[in-house]
């Protein structure tokens, strides 16, 4: 809502500056988005007539007037506006006048002819939009007035971000009542006297939609003279509310809208059949708007129609046909109340907004149709005359919004808002707020609510308007008090941040990459899955739920790539969307890494980093759980993983999570010159971590024993690492594998595996008969699973 | 006794010269060793007379002791040399940087999440989290926020299908701990949320943290004293902070709250738009509607909310100019916190 200062103060005018009042409405909820002068800045400028003009004589397109205006008498002013004629009025700046964006107005020659000023079109003076010539006044403006004077332009225009609850402040009305509660100060409009009726004319308007439309107020006037002009005042209220002044019946009707708050519109009487009927539209319906787009409606638009014919979308947009034109000579206004619910929505589902629209679905003040009927009856006898029939109204009294009766406790003020406020003024601000005290008892008041405003039902909607008019700032700030009781701490689930920890003690940058990616890097890295996708995304690029958090974090990896970072390791904590029946929402977490095994250092590893790297960090990962035991490594499969580097993750039979070099195919789709290495765990199935168990320490020595086997090539070191501890019995307390050879001076389709075994007893030294048979159990059962031998 | 004077400097005059340890200990046997000539002197004793041979042996044994001294002082020295030596060729230079990993940081999302938990579960708050695929019932009905509410609007919701929304805020959070908990309540809901919008100052995803007390007797004062201290623990400055009247349907009385600009220090600036002032958070009593959802009596129980941007408070904290910085995960910014 955007309104001029000076209008406003018609109506209240307390001892405030307009940035005074801005800010003080901006602390009563009535956020002030800006305040900006209604005209450019300029001086010198005043009414100048155009008392003759000639062709000037070397050039086409200039004329040379001569213009009075100025104190000291007429000018000579060269001109190139296609409409400079003698006997307008214009704004004509004089020598010496500064134009806004410090434009300074000096004696000029044009093509030989002496020029003394510059007469302005409206955009020179950033006073309305109209750049094709002169800016003509109207005839009776009085020449030789300095036009800030003359047009009152030392006046500002202040915008107000309103709140959807706040319907009641979408007109300078509103408004007005709040500043008056604010100052506790009076409040009081242009007199709005009930026009009386010339003629009989009126037409019948029958309510069918219920409580969609429960009240129509309508009126004819015949015999308008619609080639009249909108007077310059009004013009200038509607530009400084920022709209456009169209005919003087359109300019009225939003005049009211501005004013008052209610939206109206005009038909051509001439163009209606019979009757108004207000009902909802039929499915398929058309009915080409006053914008000229033909719209085709649901049943649920609530819709004016005449006997045989769609007239207009209900408080939303008139119809073209039966708008009113420059023929039009008789007019039929209507001023109705469409309740919020009926209209709300159902401008956005067509693709529309407008002012109407705006205000009915946030509430327009039910009980104000016959007032508004009346103001624009006013205004538009003195612009365009005519002739008033009856003011003609009809109601459903069944369906009228029911009243608001609220109850409100003393106590209540005080234990909510945590301040006493005075009953006195407890009913001052509400009063002046417009709620009627209705009935009071020893605990409180009830209050009927203004029809006006829409977000006044319950006692908690009081407390905010007392609290809002005493002052939000005035109000304590105070600590609160609770029982301090202690809240559960599992042990056993793991703390997210002791992985994050983790993660960047060994170089891992957290990301945060978009949830949702494009279709094609989800398919590339999930191809079976149908990602859950938005119907309305920003883009094709972000339209898709991910499935997993790595082709985020590749994304990632590209952007750091083309950025000069050769080494990037990041990871990401986040939900991943698994697409199913039942859509499953899990909370993950990813890691990346690429470039060398150790950042660019004088003590060399330079080497890049492979498989085992990204796998010690996982390890370190599932170390949190206390729990490591439980986790398997097999060898497996992912469509975006290398199929010899890739691992699915097990704790028991539950796979938690992968981790593998990218496939090849798709470190070439991604243009990365390297082999990149990935992991993602299901943060759920990990979270679950051990309690730690204490085990006694041995006081007696520890034995270890290596082994150097030869086994075929392709058994996995974990066959290996399980059998032999299965085999070398309880006493085994640590089983390591340290070296593994595979090339010259070894069959080729042989490898070597040393492993390190360690025995010790918790109450006794083991004796080397005991721990040789165990070495030995080893070799036999691998020599027979595995056909190991010894090197 | 001539034999003994010039005997010993010759052996005096060794020991300085011996250049190591193995040299020193040569002359050690050559001169006090059993065949060592000193030694060997005290052999000689036998030929002299009876009162003669106390004195003479006692001149010896003083020599002898000399020449150990010496050997001991010559010893010393020498070990010194060698450790000197030794740590000379073990000196590196310590200015060369260390071995291993640079550790990573945390995104400062995250850094700033953590600061907001830490602050408010010292103070007994849990910390609760929710679904980020949300249905239209948590995340707008059940919120006092029916279909076609103009409050909608505000939203820009992006939709999965009619009736199931990416969360467009935490706030479902608070009503499904509100169905499964009874009161009191005291959590923080932090998490991803996402709107329909992008642009300079908006982001398609962005981060919450909500909070919500639901206790008997909590005013509107407490929620003013929560989220004051709140902001100048968090800042760790005492920011003027002030609370504006605004409109969310789930709360009632509802407020937006101001701090004092921290770039101009309320003086009026780009930061601000020449206000003085920064919108940081949203606030109110939890709306009787909201209670009846989740079936708490309203005249039994109050409660407040409140919200705020967590990349916002990032952006103040530490200075970060552009929104879109914290979804690029340019490792240059990264490293930055």
């Amino acid at each position: 809502m955007k309104f001029s200062n000076a209008w406003l103060r018609e109506w209240v005018n307390p001892q405030l500056s307009a940035q005074e009042l801005a800010d003080q409405v901006t602390m009563a909820g009535l956020e002030v988005d800006g305040i900006e002068p209604v005209a450019g800045d300029f001086t010198g400028v005043v009414v100048g007539e155009i008392l003759a003009c000639e062709q000037h004589p070397d050039a086409d397109k200039l004329r040379v007037c001569t213009v009075a205006g100025h104190p000291e008498g007429e000018m000579q002013v060269v001109c190139g506006a296609p409409n400079a004629r003698a006997g307008i009025k214009i704004p004509f700046a004089l020598v010496g006048a500064k134009l806004p964006g410090d434009f300074k107005i000096k004696k000029a020659k044009l093509r030989g002819v002496e020029s003394f000023g510059m007469l302005c079109a409206q955009t020179e003076l950033e006073l309305g939009e109209d750049s094709d010539g002169i800016w003509e006044l109207p005839a009776d403006a009085p020449t030789g007035t300095d036009l800030r004077e003359y047009l009152q332009l030392d006046d500002v225009a202040i915008e107000v971000d309103l709140t959807p609850n706040r319907s009641d402040c979408l007109g300078i009305a509103g408004i007005a009542r709040e500043v008056g509660v604010l100052n506790r100060c009076p409040v009081e409009g242009p007199a709005i006297e009930p026009v009386a009726a010339t003629i009989d004319d009126s037409l019948p308007v029958s309510l069918m939609a219920g409580d969609a439309c429960p009240r129509y107020v309508g009126r004819v006037i015949r015999n308008i003279d619609v080639g009249a002009t909108t007077p310059l005042w009004m013009q200038e209220r509607l530009r400084r509310a920022g709209l456009r002044s169209i005919d003087p019946v359109v300019d009225v009707t939003n005049y009211v809208l501005l004013e008052l708050g209610q939206p109206m519109h005009a038909f051509d009487l001439a163009k209606l059949d019979g009757g108004i009927k207000v009902r909802m539209a039929e499915q398929g319906e058309k009915l080409t708007l006053l914008d000229g787009q033909e719209v085709t409606l649901n049943d649920s638009t609530l819709l004016i129609t005449d006997d045989s014919k769609p007239l207009a979308m209900a408080g939303i947009m008139g119809g073209e046909e039966s708008s009113v034109t420059g023929q039009t000579r008789d007019i039929f206004l209507e001023s109705a109340f469409f309740s919020p619910l009926a209209i709300a929505g159902k401008a956005r589902s067509y693709g529309l907004h407008t002012d109407s629209s705006h205000r009915f679905e946030r509430g327009v003040d039910y009980r104000l149709q016959e007032k508004a009927v009346e103001r624009a009856t006013q205004l538009l006898l003195d612009i365009v005359g005519g002739e008033p029939g009856p003011v003609h109204l009809r109601e459903l009294n069944d369906a009228m919004p029911a009243e608001r009766h609220i109850t409100l406790r003393r106590a209540r003020v005080e234990s909510g808002l945590g301040v006493q406020i005075a009953d006195d003024e407890i009913i001052d601000i509400l009063t002046r707020l417009g709620l009627e005290k209705i009935d009071q008892d020893d605990a409180g008041w009830t209050f009927l609510a203004p029809s006006f405003r829409f977000d006044l039902a319950i006692e908690a909607d009081l407390l905010e308007e007392l609290a809002r008019v005493y002052g939000y700032n005035r109000i304590p700030s105070i600590s609160f008090s609770a029982a301090l009781d202690i809240l559960p701490e599992h042990e056993v689930e793991l703390d997210g941040t002791a992985l994050e920890q983790t993660l960047l003690a060994r170089g891992y940058h957290e990301a945060i990459t978009f949830s949702f990616i494009d279709r094609e890097s989800a398919a590339l890295f999930d191809p079976k899955a149908e990602p859950v996708a938005l119907q309305n995304p920003i883009s094709a690029d972000l339209a898709v739920m991910r499935t997993s958090l790595i082709p985020g974090l590749c994304k990632a990896l590209q952007y750091n790539l083309n950025r000069q970072q050769e080494r990037v390791r990041l990871f990401e904590t986040g939900l991943r969307f698994v697409p199913g029946a039942d859509l499953q929402q899990q909370p993950m977490l990813a890691g990346l890494v690429y470039g060398t095994r150790q950042a660019e250092s004088w003590t060399g590893g330079k080497d890049w980093v492979d498989f085992y790297d990204i796998k010690a960090d996982v390890e370190a990962l599932l170390a949190e759980t206390n729990a490591a035991d439980e986790f398997r490594f097999v060898a497996g499969e992912h469509p975006a993983l290398h199929p010899g580097q890739c691992a699915r993750i097990l704790r028991g039979d539950r796979e938690v999570g992968v981790l593998g070099a990218l496939h090849p195919q798709l470190q070439k789709q991604l243009d990365l010159p390297k082999a990149a290495f990935v992991f993602e765990l299901d943060l759920d199935a990990i979270g679950e971590a051990r309690l730690p168990a204490f085990n006694p320490l041995s006081r007696f020595p520890a034995v270890r024993r290596d082994l150097a086997l030869l086994i075929d090539a392709d058994v996995q070191a974990a066959n290996l690492v399980e059998t032999a501890a299965e085999t070398a019995g309880e006493m085994l307390t640590d089983l390591k594998i340290f070296d593994v050879y595979q090339g010259e001076g070894i069959d080729f389709n042989r490898k070597s595996v040393a492993m390190g075994l360690t025995f010790q007893h918790p109450s006794r030294t083991l004796n080397d008969e005991e721990i040789t048979a165990a070495v030995d159990a080893v070799v036999k059962q691998l020599e027979q699973k595995y056909n190991a031998s010894l090197r | 006794m001539q034999d003994l004077q010039s005997l010993t400097e010759q052996a005096l005059d060794a020991v300085a010269k011996a250049e190591d340890l193995a040299g020193l200990d040569q002359v050690r046997v050559d001169y006090l060793g059993k065949k060592g000539q000193l030694t060997a002197l005290l052999k000689g004793l036998g030929k002299l007379s009876a009162e003669e041979r106390p004195a003479a042996g006692a001149k010896i044994n003083e020599a002898k002791q000399q020449v150990q001294e010496q050997i001991n002082a010559r010893r010393a020295a020498l070990e010194e040399a060698a450790i000197n030596a030794k740590l000379a060729a073990e000196t590196i230079d310590v200015t060369l940087p260390g071995r291993g990993e640079e550790p990573g940081n945390a995104h400062p999302v995250t850094r700033t999440l953590r600061r907001i938990e830490k602050l408010f579960v010292r103070l007994g708050f849990a910390v609760e989290e929710g679904p980020e695929i949300e249905d239209d019932y948590h995340n707008f009905e059940a919120l006092n926020i029916p279909a076609h509410h103009p409050a909608r609007a505000m939203h820009d919701t992006f939709y999965i299908d009619p009736s199931t929304v990416l969360r467009t805020h935490t706030s479902p959070v608070q009503i499904r701990t509100m169905e499964k908990a009874a009161p009191p309540i005291r959590i923080i809901c932090p998490g991803r949320v996402y709107r329909c919008d992008s642009d300079v100052t908006h982001s398609p995803m962005f981060h919450q943290v909500e909070g919500l007390v639901v206790d008997k007797g909590v005013s509107f004062a407490h929620l003013k004293g929560c989220v004051d201290q709140f902001l100048k623990a968090f800042f760790e400055a005492d920011v003027p902070v002030r609370f504006r009247p605004s409109y969310f349907p789930f709360t009632e009385p509802s407020a937006e709250v101001d701090i004092q600009c921290t770039a101009c220090g309320g003086e009026g600036c780009r930061v601000c738009s020449g206000t003085g002032w920064l919108e940081v958070m949203g606030c109110g009593m939890v709306h009787p509607n909201v209670f009846a959802s989740c079936n708490i009596d309203s005249d039994e129980y109050t409660g407040f909310a409140f919200g705020m941007g967590v990349e916002r408070l990032a952006m103040l904290r530490y200075g970060v100019n552009d929104l879109r910085l914290f979804f690029d995960n340019d490792l240059r910014f990264l490293k930055q916190f």
